[in-house]
């Protein structure tokens, strides 16, 4: 066991001893560590197995970028799969284990050396399975779902779990002049700098410490805390454990706030985590930079990290990670960790790969120039490390050195991800060997390492420079750099020839051969490289390793890597959980619930709901444990017999005021409405602007300036919205008033031979609705007995003589009651949306299902109701040449012929013999008609009925059915004269 | 997430809007010749860069507004009330 944890030092609390548990194991650490920390010191080495080829995996980082111990967190409903170790804070009771393992990370049946390797070199999905479905179009894909379920076990991450999420996340919104992420040196000085010049502040850490690389500082303590209490005097609203994990348009930003992932028991009510949405005027990016390694063979072994790593475990948890420690680097900054290292009691070799450098290793630390690790020599953990020296052409073996720990310091890189999002392109800076975010057209502002200032003095001032800028001031900011000597990059280490693996990105197990392999391929630009290898698409999203990839790639085209370019980075910075982005919108709050004014009355009077767009509307009324079917045969029957009450409140109520209100309303309907008297309702067609049938509804005339529209319940937003943009952008000069008035009122059909005795019997004047008051499409005003003011309208979807009648919302329980009784005690039903089908079905009434935006008033077999006299929306685009071809679709009414029989909306109807193709037309509605005694059906066939007399098409429906033989009937099946609603 | 400053309510996400289409359409009358429609109503640029467009403010005031949004960039140059009257009332208050 190599690494330790030390008696002082570091900023756990040993006076907190936390228990957790390890693959079952209980083991112990401190307040402050971080999984990874406390597993470290407990001497774990092995935390994971690689994604394709099962290779041990251990830590490689202290932070985001970590692609070693990446690990499951938490036990069935909420194991959390793929954490970072790294990122996990410590808690009393964490339950964590290995994945991507079987039976465990130490001990894995998936590594049997080779087994997978030659499988999965890049491209192997495209190559392996070429000629086989999917890529053969049209064989089926079988056998593939058979490999690819056999490879996602064998190379995968780990499994989420198959319970429902017990945690609830919420949303949240924040407003701010100046947003900074970060809270490192730069970042904590910019708020403060902001905030004390009077802005509204908020500094969001994924820490749960502020500080940034202060924290491995063991001599910047008073530093931090100055920092600390001055921001939070200054008034910074400051949160920790919080990740901007994108930047979008216009300030706006994405947090993800972790509540109480750290907690052992969440509070009640708390949610597990926020997802705010910020605005901000203006940001400042401190988002510092990571430390990259260098491909060499075992790059990726356990007890390999970088050296920023070493040092954030030694002076920040109190971890020696090692006894023998190498520390491999091509810059200044391994120093000052190889003097830590020395100092704390390590044996420290430090192999800088530049021959010369201006620095010398404090505390007994040895220092070799000139060279580079080769190789990472070991099992499941580091024994000895290769060197190698550049002779000037290429690498030469040079000597080894045993070890327990390898740091490696490969140079740094900006963390540039949020300024990418906000489409900024990073540029190349060749003296510092990385890519800085380029000057960004809004108020985005890069500070401290994230620009690439090393030094934390100079990280300061570059903090406040940014701050004043994002306050519109003119600020400079300190240059870039702060090493003594410059960096010499070192991205790859390899004996030509060689095949040992160097991993580029070790999270998809990419190594240089495969980028190599890609570039022999022909893969020439940096996003096909990406896509071919997969380098860069895990959950790191190549924090690690892109720009090793990318400098493999420059040397394979000979070119320089800003020729080759760099990917975008794209939002999230870190992965999100699901969770976070639903929130509350789950369950029953995935989407907005409406409800009748009637919907409680409805329930108690034993309703059965169904959906209707966002609306709960009733379904059917069932007696004395009737299924559906019996229900809705028995209630159309009902109302073809004696009469039905049936609520429809959900329909679209628009009043359309105004001294140009007929003259607006003629513009929008095909059929006039100038001329409509008042107390009159009319059935009106409106058609989009490229004539094609919008919606449709009966409007009624209550004044000669006062009309109120209805439409049908899925239109009514868009009818409103239509209405007003006409209004508002076109015709102007229109004086009309719109207003939504579909909540103000509860409205029942009261449809049936007896359906004027009915409400006759529920008014204070039982002759308002006689035949001469009320006549057929005529409004009147109401009272009912109990006093309650409404509008009838004789006006019908049934086919029966039909009401509807509206009251104020608030009085729809009592209209009910009243109507309710009435209707008994003639022997009538409550009916549904189901025998509402069927009665408008069986009278080849349209709705939604026919009117689906594909369909001219013609097609609907409407053709009647569009006036030649006046012009109308859509008038002239619905002669457009295609929309008058004969053979279009139009509407038309389907009987099976075997009349025992039924068939399926949707079916396709075929010619007998016409295996494939798009058919002759289509099925919109089925029901089962007690009035015709068959099932029955709506829909669209070329040419309509006329053309398919006496001939047999097929309904077919092939994924639920054999198809069944019908006829094509004109759509009115029912009473075509329209006797019985004048009756 | 574009940000839309509605003259009559501030700035507000553009969740609260429902976008409309190219603002910079003169719908012909209505008994205008087809082809007048037809062109109106499908021929469209295909603009990188400023673009005129209609949103409204659907989850606000309710305003028809007209907005000139880069494409490019989704900066929002100006945003104006479509009414022509309501556009000179605020502007003769400005
Ligand atoms: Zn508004």
């Amino acid at each position: 066991m190599s690494a330790r944890r030390l008696d002082k030092g570091g900023r756990i609390d040993r006076s907190k001893p936390l228990t957790f548990r390890w693959d079952g194991k209980a083991l112990q650490g401190y307040a402050g560590d971080t999984l990874a920390s406390a597993l470290m010191a407990n001497g774990q080495r092995v935390l994971g197995r690689s994604f394709k080829y099962h290779r041990p995996r251990g830590i490689m980082s202290a932070g985001v970028e970590e692609s070693g111990a990446i690990v499951t967190v938490g036990s069935s409903a909420r194991a959390e799969p793929n954490v970072k170790a790294t990122m996990q804070e410590l808690f009393q009771g964490l339950e964590a284990s290995g994945q991507n393992a079987w039976p465990n990370v130490r001990f894995d049946a998936g590594a049997v050396s080779g087994l997978f390797g030659r499988f999965f070199s890049a491209g192997f999905y495209y190559k392996t399975f070429m000629g086989l479905p999917p890529f053969e179009w049209g064989r089926g894909t079988g056998l593939w779902m058979k490999y690819e379920a056999l490879i996602r076990k064998a190379a995968g991450m780990g499994a989420a779990s198959r319970e429902a999420d017990p945690d609830c996340y919420d949303h949240a919104h924040a407003y701010c002049d100046v947003l900074v992420v970060g809270a490192g040196p730069a970042g904590l000085r910019a708020a403060l700098t902001a905030a004390e010049a009077g802005r509204d502040v908020i500094l969001a850490e994924q820490d749960f410490e502020l500080g940034g690389d202060l924290l491995n500082d063991p001599f910047a303590e008073p530093k931090r805390l100055a920092l600390i209490k001055a921001v939070e005097e200054a008034g910074v609203r400051v949160m920790p454990r919080t990740t901007v994990f994108g930047l979008y348009d216009n300030g706006t930003a994405g947090l993800v706030e972790r509540v109480t992932d750290h907690l052992p028991e969440p509070g009640p009510f708390m949610p597990r985590q926020r997802f705010w949405t910020v605005r901000a005027d203006a940001t400042v990016l401190a988002t510092g930079a990571l430390e990259r390694s260098v491909a060499f063979a075992g790059n990726d072994r356990p007890g390999v990290m970088t050296a920023a790593a070493g040092r954030a475990y030694l002076n920040r948890f109190g971890v020696l990670p090692g006894q023998r420690i190498v520390i491999a680097t091509t810059n200044d900054s391994a120093y000052q960790t190889a003097g830590e290292m020395a100092a704390a009691g390590a044996e420290v070799v430090l192999a800088d790969a530049r021959e010369r450098s201006g620095n010398d290793v404090a505390s007994g630390g040895r220092l070799q120039n000139g060279l580079a690790p080769l190789e990472a020599k070991g099992r499941s953990g580091i024994k000895s490390v290769q060197f190698a020296r550049n002779t000037g052409s290429g690498w030469q073996a040079a000597g080894r050195e045993d070890c327990d720990l390898l740091l490696v310091s490969g140079g740094w890189s900006p963390v540039v991800n949020l300024a990418s999002h906000r489409g900024v392109k990073p540029e190349w800076n060749a003296e510092l060997a990385c890519f800085l975010a380029g000057e960004c057209a809004e108020p985005v502002y890069t500070a401290g390492a994230a620009a690439g200032v090393w030094d934390a003095a100079a990280c300061e001032a570059s903090g406040e420079a940014a701050a004043k800028r994002a306050m519109g001031f003119e600020a400079m900011q300190p240059a870039p750099g702060g090493w003594t000597s410059p960096i010499e990059p070192r991205y790859e280490v390899r004996l030509p020839g060689s095949k040992a693996k160097g991993f580029v990105d070790p999270q998809h197990d990419v190594t240089g051969d495969d980028v190599r392999l890609a570039h022999q391929e022909g893969f020439v630009s940096v996003e096909h490289l990406k896509r071919y290898t997969t380098l860069g698409m895990a959950t790191d999203q190549g924090k690690m390793g892109n720009i090793v990839g990318l400098a493999l790639m420059a040397e394979a085209l000979g070119k320089e890597i800003p020729a080759v370019g760099t990917t975008r980075f794209r939002p999230p910075y870190t992965p999100v959980a699901i969770g976070a982005l639903a929130g509350r919108n789950v369950h029953g709050h995935f989407k907005a619930l409406r409800r009748t004014p009637l919907h409680d009355w409805n329930l108690r009077h034993g309703a059965t709901m169904t959906d209707a767009g966002l609306w709960h509307r009733p379904w059917y009324f069932a007696e004395n444990g009737e299924t559906i079917a019996e229900a809705y045969v028995r209630e159309a029957a009902t109302v073809r017999e004696t009469l039905g009450v049936c609520d429809v409140s959900s329909l679209g109520k628009i009043a359309v005021q105004g001294p140009d209100a007929a003259e607006f309303l003629n513009r929008v309907y095909t059929n006039g409405f100038a001329k409509l008297a008042v107390g009159k309702a009319r059935y009106g067609i409106m058609l989009r602007d490229d004539g094609m049938v919008m919606d449709d509804g009966t409007t009624w005339r209550l004044a000669e300036d006062d009309f109120l529209m209805t439409t049908t319940t899925t239109g009514a937003g868009k009818v409103m919205v239509w209405l007003e943009e006409l209004l508002q952008t076109r015709w102007p000069q229109l004086r009309v008033h719109l207003t939504s008035v579909s909540d103000q009122w509860a409205g029942v059909s009261v449809a049936g031979p007896k359906s004027r005795e009915a409400l006759s019997a529920c008014l204070a004047d039982p002759d308002a609705v006689s035949h001469e008051a009320l006549p057929f499409m005529g409004v009147v005003r109401v009272k009912l007995k109990n006093g309650i003011q409404g509008l009838a309208a004789r006006i019908s979807f049934s086919g029966e003589l039909a009401y509807e009648l509206y009251v104020p919302a608030d009085d729809g329980e009592a209209m009910m009651d009243l109507l309710w009784a009435e209707t008994k005690h003639l022997g009538g039903c409550l009916y549904g949306l189901e025998a509402l089908g069927t009665l408008r079905i069986e009278k080849g009434h349209v709705t939604g299902a026919e009117l689906d935006g594909r369909v001219t008033i013609r097609d609907a077999g409407l053709g009647k109701m569009a006036s030649a006299k006046k012009p109308y929306i859509g008038k002239a685009l619905q002669d457009r040449p295609e929309l008058l071809r004969k053979d279009r679709p139009q509407l038309a009414g389907i009987f099976p012929k075997d009349r025992s029989k039924t068939f399926n909306g949707g079916a396709l109807l075929c010619q007998p013999e016409e295996g494939e193709g798009f058919g002759e037309g289509w099925v919109t509605a089925v029901t089962h008609s007690p009035a015709l005694g068959h099932w029955i059906g709506l829909g669209y066939v070329a040419g309509g009925h006329e053309a398919w007399a006496g001939r047999t098409l097929m309904a077919s429906d092939p994924v639920r059915g054999a198809p069944v033989e019908v006829e094509v009937v004109s759509p009115h099946m029912f009473d075509p004269e329209g006797g019985r609603m004048h009756g | 997430m574009i940000r839309i400053s509605c003259p009559f309510c501030g700035p507000r996400d553009h969740a609260e809007f429902s976008y409309g289409g190219d603002g910079s359409i003169e719908y012909p009358a209505l008994d205008a010749p087809v082809q007048d429609w037809h062109d109106a109503v499908f021929l469209r640029e295909n603009i990188c860069g400023l673009q005129l467009e209609t949103w409204q403010h659907v989850h606000g005031c309710r305003m028809w507004l007209k907005v000139e949004r880069d494409t490019m960039t989704q900066e929002i140059r100006s945003v104006t009330p479509a009414h022509p009257g309501l556009a000179s009332v605020l502007e003769s208050q400005a």
